[in-house]
């Protein structure tokens, strides 16, 4: 009996130390624009991803361009395609939640890279599989492995664009780069059980609509 | 009660409570080297130590991140390359506590097949060392000579991974079939109990118990030979017994001792750290190669010193449980071929997680 609880403690902490991952190795820094129907319903999320600069030095390796050190939208344009193909499995990394609901995207359209001052963009619109007119909706933006560290732009993080009239628009970011130590002792973790790591990274993004 | 299964128990327990010192050091690592300047709560261990991987991860993110802003400086300013070279050497030291490492499978592996601290120390040097050489290597000829995609590196890092989990599985698999038998035929040494089923007792562990009290008291030196003399089934087991009580020392570091060494360096070394390839990549598109990979070395040394440090602790652990039991009776024998047994069957399973995808290990950066 000991000897199984022995065991069990064991394999218990051997899970614990497996389970977490390892630091980002990626930033990107998104703006997020909440796509609106004229009936008011949301039809989808369009995305403008800004990556590092080691990344993106990493990415457009071996690409061919015209001028040397500038890559025209047509030349990287077979990298953007592997980029919403290899998103598929993680989601996207943008989950929403209609009314407490999930919901789902369908495949990234208008998707395209651009390359300024050495660092690349991703631009994507995710549709929603079904336009929904929801009281709440909630997007979160995050990489659950916390492989991608996201965060939202300073500037104008958040669009609604063509959202019915009284929508209010709340942005919980997560902490941000050094800081974020502080915020996750002195807050997160006095919260109890707060388990879900890459959790505490998400950017909250909360739209109420009357 | 003395039950007759209680070297078994024994054994098991004490293998719980090793695998248990082991995880509260490597805790008590991260601890020491991560002194929390923020002053977490101390009344939740639980969280308190989700707050130090948290922190951890923070600072590696942040030595990491002042790699590419400390490049672009080397092109101006030579000095700033020293200031690369440390900040390598620092995110080596940090990345290599964070959890699953190699570090894992170098403990395990020292464990499990007996060998020293120092040895332990050689290992985790030569594996950082591979590693930083694999990264150049897959840097230096595909992108660097040919010209590759990052599609097509990445690619290369995938098959790279795979392979190095299977090989972590194989290795494991290995350790664990022979300390396995290892540990089978200590069991049967010490366990006369199963040999017996044939006679029929109603009170065997009793009339067991007593006739060991009776030698205990007649002969101290020949206990087990005079235990055996009773029970003639014995006798061949008692010479398993003898030989399982330690390792010979040509076991130890006899010829061939390197070549199994390697195919842990192997095991270890053979996957490239995903850090190390950005860097690389990022030092050459910026015109400055060689400042990537001495910044790579510095952070296979970092890495090293870490894993080293880890191994220590793991030998030194296996070390004082071994003397610890060893001085109480000839259980001991059988706890150590368990404890190593353990050992070996965690690299199989821990080569095995990462190979079906239960254990997230650093993802290559493919998209």
């Amino acid at each position: 009996m000991r000897a199984l609880l022995g065991w069990l403690l064991a394999a218990g902490l051997l899970l614990a130390a497996s389970a977490a991952s390892a630091h980002p190795h990626v930033w990107i820094t998104a703006t997020s624009e909440l796509l609106y129907a004229e009936d008011g319903s949301i039809t989808g999320v369009r995305h403008a991803w800004t990556f590092d600069d080691m990344f993106s030095a990493y990415a457009v390796q071996g690409l061919e361009a015209k001028k040397k050190g500038a890559y025209t939208r047509e030349e990287l344009g077979p990298l953007a395609q592997t980029n919403v193909e290899s998103l598929k499995e993680y989601a996207y990394f943008t989950f929403a939640k209609a009314d407490g609901k999930k919901e789902r995207f369908g495949e990234p359209v208008d998707y395209f890279l651009d390359y300024k001052d050495s660092v690349l963009t991703l631009h994507f619109t995710l549709p929603l599989k079904t336009p929904l007119k929801p009281k709440q909706l909630m997007l979160e933006v995050f990489d659950r492995s916390f492989f991608i560290d996201f965060q939202m732009a300073k500037d104008n993080p958040v669009k609604l664009v063509g959202a019915p009239p009284g929508c209010q628009m709340k942005l919980d970011r997560p902490s941000d780069g050094t800081a974020s130590a502080q915020k996750l002792n002195e807050q997160t973790f006095m919260d109890g059980p707060n388990a879900n790591f890459g959790m505490m990274f998400a950017n909250k993004i909360t739209v109420d609509c009357p | 009660m003395k039950p007759h299964l209680s070297p078994l128990a024994r054994g098991l327990i004490a293998c719980a409570a090793l695998l248990l010192v082991v995880g509260v050091a490597d805790a008590a690592l991260h601890h020491a080297l991560a002194q929390n300047p923020f002053g977490a709560p101390k009344q939740a261990p639980a969280s308190e130590a989700s707050g130090l991987i948290g922190w951890l991860l923070a600072k590696q993110s942040e030595f990491y991140r002042q790699m590419s802003s400390t490049i672009r400086a080397a092109k101006s300013d030579g000095s700033a390359v020293w200031t690369l070279l440390f900040i390598s050497f620092a995110y080596g030291i940090f990345h290599a506590a964070g959890p699953g490492h190699g570090k894992a499978v170098i403990a395990s592996y020292l464990v499990a097949n007996r060998e020293t601290a120092q040895r332990g120390i050689a290992l985790s040097f030569a594996s950082a060392l591979m590693q930083s050489l694999v990264a150049i290597l897959i840097v230096g000829i595909s992108a660097w000579i040919l010209n590759a995609t990052a599609k097509t590196m990445c690619k290369a890092e995938g098959a790279i991974e795979i392979a190095s989990y299977a090989l972590i599985a194989l290795f494991g698999l290995r350790l664990t079939w022979t300390k396995g038998r290892t540990f089978i035929r200590a069991l049967q040494a010490t366990q006369p109990v199963p040999a017996m089923a044939g006679v029929p007792h109603d009170h065997h562990d009793h009339g067991h118990d007593h006739h060991h009290d009776a030698h205990d008291h007649h002969d101290h030196h020949h206990h087990d030979h005079a235990h055996a003399h009773h029970h003639g089934h014995d006798h061949v087991h008692d010479e398993h017994c003898g030989h399982s009580h330690g390792p010979a020392p040509t076991e130890l570091a006899g010829p061939g001792g390197w070549k199994r060494g390697f195919a842990a360096i192997l095991t270890v070394g053979i996957r490239p750290c995903s850090g190390a390839i950005l860097v690389l990549v990022f030092s050459l598109a910026q015109g400055l190669f060689w400042a990537g990979i001495a910044a790579t070395f510095l952070m296979g040394l970092g890495t090293a010193i870490t894993v080293a440090t880890i191994a220590v602790v793991a030998v030194s652990a296996k070390d004082i449980a071994g003397r610890l039991s060893g001085a109480r009776d000839g259980g001991g024998a059988l706890f150590m071929r368990g404890v190593e047994f353990g050992a070996a069957a965690l690299v199989l399973l821990f080569g095995a997680g990462l190979l079906f995808g239960y254990i997230a290990a650093e993802r290559t950066t493919c998209f």
